[in-house]
């Protein structure tokens, strides 16, 4: 296994329950293109509610396009979206409505440099769901020390390391209380020693039951976290099976391929 | 096979650290390291001291020493002092140079209006002052206020004709209102311009170019002359207000431009982040967009300011008596005739004043801004 991807996480299957009857997320068919480059091709996907996703794939295979897609950063031309039973339309409306619902972290944190961690935190709450400015900073605190840096509240994202960045930013998706997370590579940008720190709060949240979405190389996290693993290769989905199976036995040739590069260089 | 043993290396104590070596700081080695650091900045060091010890004395002497503050004419300054300034034309003509012909008895209405400015301007440029939420609704009602001042409300106060407004009056009213004025304008333009929406852009870009594209004196006379043309006859549209309107717009084209600078500069990801968490367009605006593409453009906008205010000067050709349409009846009349320098010298300074003051605020701005800055 290659150094980033070896990142060892505990974490007890038994407290992540998928419900048999709620589904989370539905993609039927979706296409997208740009321009006339034909990026996501006929997508299926049906999410139940409390599974956590990983999916992984060779750069510009579309999956970032893909989970981007389902909180509306980038449009889909033909298929559908249902998220927790609202269909995205280009209705501005119902994709707010969305937005709320669905956290996201990216890569590269995109905390706001101007603002405190603090306000960072309580800027949704207060201004989306019109909260009391003080009971969006107690949730904003319970937080903050769900992902172990409340000493940092009243700092600029600027003073902080990228991990304890990534982990404001998962803080700042979960002030919104959402019902799913999206994780575009959130530890991508991070040195190994903070990998772990930011992988420790999502398997804590997988524990709790989070709906999750994860593009992710990190292959420690998909073999203990997920319940299942999604290979996309050039704007399709390959190959997609629970962990184990996904990783001792996988059965297109180019999940095989790309399961040697990243596991044995 | 022998192992190497000078390739092993372990750190057996901990390293101290240590003051650094004193020729390396304090106003010595500042010295030495910014104008004695080699043969030719020694050279120029030189030179530029024989330059400055030639210049001062003579301009001192000029300026200061020999200079007539109070004179009825400039043959009694030139008797009184034949080499030396003669600043006994601005004193004279002060009151000119300030209200131009503002009727005299109603001069303290200018002043306060001017005090009641700063009042006003207090809360806006600077957060720690107290009672800031109090002080910002006046500032929101000085504009009135200062109006009802100025011009006259009728009852109270009696009425002025826009025909008497001069001198640095006159660059105020147009300063302040272009510079309180272009900013909003201008980031709704830098908006537009950026907007998903092509009608708005359209309206937006055709706006940005086609201001930027005329030079400001050509909008003057449109606003003084040409305008009369396509006004139904008989409507009387006030000439500073038609000014101000023409240089607000002049304005807001360039501030648009800066603006838009500072949101290209902002990451795709801030637009992103804040779109996620489910703001709308205009809260993410409000909240993330315009705190951090401002305060990248503070240094934009504040050249904007300046510029916007020497250009008020540009009035003047249209037949307004801003400070330098009143030097022009000066420069003809007979008792002064023959000072040029000390007019042109006093109007400088007086902007200088105006537009230094406004740099050095833009840089404590600045600063004050980029406490969240260190990455």
């Amino acid at each position: 296994m290659s150094e980033a991807n070896l990142t060892e996480v505990q974490a007890d299957r038994s407290k992540m329950q998928i419900s048999e009857t709620e589904v989370a997320i539905d993609i039927i068919g979706m296409n997208k293109w740009y321009g006339d480059f034909h990026v996501l091709r006929d997508i299926n996907l049906h999410v139940m509610k409390g599974e956590r996703i990983v999916i992984c794939g060779p750069s510009g295979s579309g999956k970032s396009t893909m989970i981007r897609c389902i909180n509306r950063l980038e449009e889909h031309q033909k298929g559908k979206i249902v998220v927790d039973g609202i269909e995205l339309t280009s209705d501005l409306k119902r994709i707010d409505e969305i937005r709320r619902e669905v956290g996201m972290c990216f890569q590269h944190f995109n905390l706001f440099p101007h603002l405190t961690i603090l306000e960072n935190c309580t800027l949704a709450p207060i201004w989306v769901r019109k909260m009391p400015k003080k009971q969006a900073e107690e949730v904003a605190m319970h937080y903050l020390e769900r992902v172990k840096i409340p000493e940092q509240a009243n700092k600029y994202p600027g003073q902080l390391s990228g991990g304890q960045q990534q982990r404001v930013a998962i803080a700042r998706s979960l002030c919104m209380n959402p019902k799913i997370m999206l994780f575009d590579e959130p530890t991508s940008a991070l040195d190994p020693e903070m990998i772990k720190e930011v992988l420790d709060v999502m398997v804590g949240l997988a524990e709790e039951g989070m709906t999750m979405l994860c593009v992710t190389h990190e292959m420690g996290f998909a073999r203990k976290v997920a319940n299942r693993v999604i290979f996309m290769d050039q704007g399709q989905i390959v190959e997609q099976n629970e962990p184990e199976e996904f990783f001792t036995n996988p059965q297109h040739e180019r999940t095989q391929l790309f399961l040697s590069q990243i596991l044995h260089h | 096979m022998t192992k190497d043993s000078s390739i092993a290396f372990v750190l057996k104590e901990p390293k101290e650290a240590e003051p650094a070596p004193i020729a390396t700081t304090g106003a010595l080695a500042w010295t030495r390291e910014n104008l004695f650091s080699s043969r030719l900045n020694t050279a120029l060091t030189i030179l530029s001291l024989l330059f400055l010890a030639w210049m001062i004395p003579g301009l001192v002497q000029w300026t200061f020493v020999d200079a007539v503050w109070f004179a009825n004419s400039i043959d009694e300054c030139r008797q009184l002092s034949p080499g030396g300034a003669c600043w006994a034309v601005i004193t004279a003509r002060f009151d000119q140079f300030m209200f131009g012909f503002y009727p005299e008895e109603l001069r303290w209405r200018p002043v306060l209006a001017f005090v009641l400015l700063g009042v006003a301007l207090l809360p806006v440029l600077w957060d720690a002052v107290p009672a800031r939420k109090q002080l910002f609704f006046f500032s929101a009602i000085y504009p009135l206020v200062a109006f009802a001042l100025l011009w006259g409300d009728g009852f109270i106060f009696e009425r002025v004709n826009s025909s008497d407004f001069g001198g640095f009056l006159l660059t105020m009213i147009i300063g302040v209102t272009g510079i309180s004025f272009s900013l909003p304008i201008g980031v709704l333009l830098a908006l537009g311009r950026n907007s998903n929406l092509p009608f708005i852009k359209l309206i937006c870009v055709t706006f940005i170019e086609f201001i930027r594209g005329v030079p400001l004196i050509t909008l003057l006379f449109v606003a003084s002359t040409l305008l009369n043309y396509l006004l139904p006859p008989g409507t009387n549209f006030d000439i500073i207000l038609r000014v101000l309107i023409m240089v607000t717009l002049f304005a807001s084209a360039y501030m648009a431009e800066v603006i838009r600078g500072g949101l290209a500069a902002l990451s795709k990801g801030q637009y992103e982040a804040a779109d996620a968490l489910g703001l709308t367009y205009w809260q993410s605006m409000y909240l993330i967009i315009l705190p951090q593409a401002l305060k990248i453009s503070i240094p934009g906008i504040v050249n904007t300011f300046i510029g916007l205010f020497k250009d008020t000067t540009l009035v003047s050709v249209i037949g307004l008596l801003d400070p330098l349409g009143i030097i022009q009846p000066i420069l003809a009349d007979s008792t002064w005739n023959g000072l040029v320098v000390e007019l042109y010298a006093f109007v400088g300074l007086v902007f200088f004043v105006f537009c230094f003051a406004m740099s050095r605020y833009s840089m404590y701005l600045e600063r004050k801004l980029s406490a969240g800055d260190r990455h």
